[in-house]
């Protein structure tokens, strides 16, 4: 599971050169003003995330990459951004996933007569899901089913509640708080004790 | 806990610490027999388990490599893991979500009372539901089973009110909170649940049975228990008259044990019993040991399955409280006019957002994927299990080529859908959207199969030793001395869960083991 922020590098002011100093590239962004919940659990409004095997553009791109397969529109950058963290990792550990990636991005500028990245979303979504079945899109799909879902960020987002023992599960939590339907009868559903 | 030596030639073997291994050896140990109990997985316990889907996974599944085969979807998605079981102290009742259901008269008797079917290997148990009546007694009086022995129901949660209110509206009669074996009162040393939402991933708070807070600590009182989790079983040897005689394995730090034995009794679930028994050849066995029938590892079933989720305009909240939270029954009948044999339960069942991703839509992704995680909160969920259907040809074999970390051939799991399977899931599938559809659900998401839970048939009982593998006491046709003591033995799936028909014969297996050892027959 990913602690968000803890891993994101929540930071007050900082600058690329300081980021770039210690990998590849860097990936930054701030909270839109829409994601409330999230702010909640950042240290600040600002993120950044350091990679190791792909550059800055890179990075970017396969965050873009990871928004047309998995298109949220509410859900923030940041936590795609721990996406591009996993695959970063993962292109640091085999260098032909690396491979993988950038020659993915390639097909895709092709696919775009220029700078793919540089399209508006829509078009930008279209261009990839040609790419569907590709290992290049595959490896984007499988990591990002896990990562974009495994992580506090996405639950407060799509509103899953986590771990539940340390607060005593949900016996006077609200499990059964549902008011929109009729409430069973004893004999089906008794009274809790 | 007692220390039994490897050379001592007294002791019963039992390989599995799950609902069969696990209640067997604490029902043997009960009566005095010392018993060694080799389990693959560690120990883990409530304070160690995680409210984590992932992370549990990683803690307590089964992942060693296996392959699989044939045309069922579960090859496609999940090939290298075909079954959702477990390897650790207690097998996969700290998995299981406690549904606890009989399994029913005519289910027993599938051939006589479904007739004859195409490419259906189908049997009559050797074993009619009332000779196993006191022994299901016994068992939900083990398990504190929710509605039997004057135990409560547990109350329902959101889920459930969203299942019992499309259940109603469509006329289903039988909508309840389960027989569920987790405590809705404190009983026999184990809390009351705290609906938790994490039953898949080790009971937190011990108020679902497992062999691992129950069974194995009382075993571990009587002093005649050895334990010895960490342990993969490679071979059960046997002697020159051909009765079992030691158990081969190896422990964590990859040193090989032999253990002598009167007993070997075999619970390492469907897949790796009959393994177990494959890899087990020798010359005078060439076809793996109690194989002379050569349904070692044929008729394996899991199951029909499926699952069926659905979005509302209001929230939901499933994942609060028991993941199975209730159940309908009424389509658990046999009633061939739905176009299929046997019957289904339908159950509820969340899952948290991280499982959610990877099971709604398996290789799904876009913008109608999205869509349904998008109404997360909005969610209800049910699973469908039913009666699947013997084939022989649908089974474990030892790969010919693949070997594990320690060297030995990797199970093959093959599977077809026999077409009543089929039938009988487009049935269930319509049924349950019904129920949501009853309920108010703006989108319905009928979702593929799961790796298997329930994992049967394998060795199975047969009266007759050319049928099956053992008999109605799970004792091999074959070898006097070896017994399989898992779902394995089941003849055929019938509609419900199967734990508690598990541990009835694993309890009903333990009063003949001792009644032969004292009459010296093993």
């Amino acid at each position: 599971m990913s602690k968000s922020y803890v891993e994101l590098d929540g930071k007050k002011g900082v600058s690329r050169r300081q980021f770039l100093k210690t990998g590849a590239g860097v990936l930054m962004g701030t909270l839109a003003a829409s994601s409330g919940i999230l702010a909640t659990l950042a240290p600040s409004s600002s993120w950044a995330l350091t990679t190791k095997a792909l550059s800055s553009e890179e990075a970017n791109s396969i965050l873009q990459v990871t928004r047309a397969i998995f298109p949220h529109d509410q859900l923030d950058d940041a936590v795609y951004a721990l996406v591009v963290k996993d695959l970063d990792a993962s292109a640091v550990e085999d260098p032909s996933v690396a491979t993988l990636l950038r020659n993915g991005l390639m097909a895709l500028n092709k696919s775009a007569n220029g700078d793919w990245s540089s399209l508006d979303y829509l078009q930008r979504e279209n261009l990839v899901i040609k790419m569907a079945g590709t290992d290049f899109f595959e490896k984007i799909r499988g990591t990002s089913v896990v990562s974009l879902y495994n992580n506090e960020m996405a639950w407060a987002h799509f509103g899953y509640e986590g771990s539940s023992y340390e607060t005593g599960g949900y016996f006077d939590r609200g499990f059964q708080d549902l008011d929109w339907l009729p409430n069973p009868p004893a004999n089906d559903s008794p009274a809790k004790a | 806990m007692s220390k039994i030596e490897l050379n001592d030639d007294s002791v019963v073997v039992v390989i599995g610490s799950g609902a069969g291994g696990g209640t067997l050896a604490n029902e043997l140990c009960q009566k005095g027999i010392k018993v060694v109990l080799l389990e693959a997985g560690q120990r883990e316990s409530a304070a160690s388990f995680q409210n984590n889907e992932w992370g549990s996974f990683g803690q307590l599944s089964w992942l060693d490599k296996r392959t699989t085969s044939g045309s069922w979807r579960v090859a496609r998605d999940f090939s290298g893991l075909p079954a959702w079981i477990c390897k650790t102290v207690g097998g996969s009742t700290t998995h299981w979500a406690g549904a606890s259901l009989r399994i029913q008269d005519h289910e027993f008797r599938a051939r006589s009372h479904y007739g004859d079917l195409d490419g259906a290997n189908l049997l009559d148990w050797p074993l009619t539901l009332k000779e196993l009546e006191p022994y299901y007694d016994k068992a939900e009086d083990k398990l504190g089973v929710t509605r039997t022995n004057g135990i409560p129901g547990l109350p329902g949660n959101n889920n459930f009110k969203v299942m019992h209110a499309g259940a109603k509206k469509l006329g289903y009669k039988n909508c309840h909170t389960g027989r569920m074996a987790i405590n809705s009162r404190i009983r026999d040393g184990r809390t009351s649940c705290r609906q938790l939402g994490f039953c898949f991933q080790g009971c937190k708070m011990d108020a679902k049975w497992s062999t691992m807070n129950s069974e194995i600590p009382k075993a571990e009182k009587t002093g005649v228990l050895d334990l010895r989790p960490g342990s993969q079983v490679l071979k059960i040897e046997h002697n020159k008259i051909g009765k079992a005689n030691a158990v081969v394995y190896v422990d964590d730090t990859g040193v090989e044990h032999r253990q002598k034995a009167r007993v070997v009794c075999v619970a390492g679930n469907s897949i790796e019993t009959p393994r177990l028994l494959l890899n087990s050849e020798s010359s005078q066995y060439p076809d793996g040991l109690a194989n002379s029938s050569g349904q070692v590892g044929r008729n394996y079933m899991r199951h029909m399955t499926g699952s069926v989720y659905a979005t509302f305009d209001e929230p939901v909240h499933m994942w609060r409280g028991t993941t199975m939270a209730g159940i309908i029954t009424d389509e658990s009948k046999h009633d061939p006019s739905r176009g299929f044999v046997g019957g289904y339960e339908m159950e509820t069942l969340s899952l948290g957002l991280p499982f959610m991703a990877a099971f709604l839509d398996p290789g799904g992704w876009g913008r109608d994927f999205c869509r349904a995680m998008d109404n997360y909160r909005n969610m209800a969920g049910m699973w469908l299990v039913g009666e699947d259907m013997p084939q022989e040809s649908n089974r474990i074999t030892v790969h010919a080529t693949e070997k594990d970390q320690y060297g030995m051939p990797v199970p093959n799991v093959h599977f077809d859908d026999h077409p009543n399977d089929i039938a009988m899931r487009e049935h269930a599938y319509q049924q349950g959207r019904a129920v949501y559809e009853a309920a108010g659900a703006n989108h319905v998401y009928p979702v593929p199969a799961y790796p298997s839970t329930h994992n049967l048939g394998t060795c199975r009982m047969s009266e007759k030793s050319s049928d099956g593998v053992c008999n109605k006491n799970g004792q091999t046709h074959d070898i006097k001395n070896l017994f399989i003591s898992d779902g394995s033995q089941f003849t055929t799936g019938a509609s419900e869960n199967p734990t508690l028909t598990i541990v009835s014969l694993a309890i009903r297996q333990a009063d003949y083991i001792a009644e032969q050892m004292v009459a010296k027959n093993i």
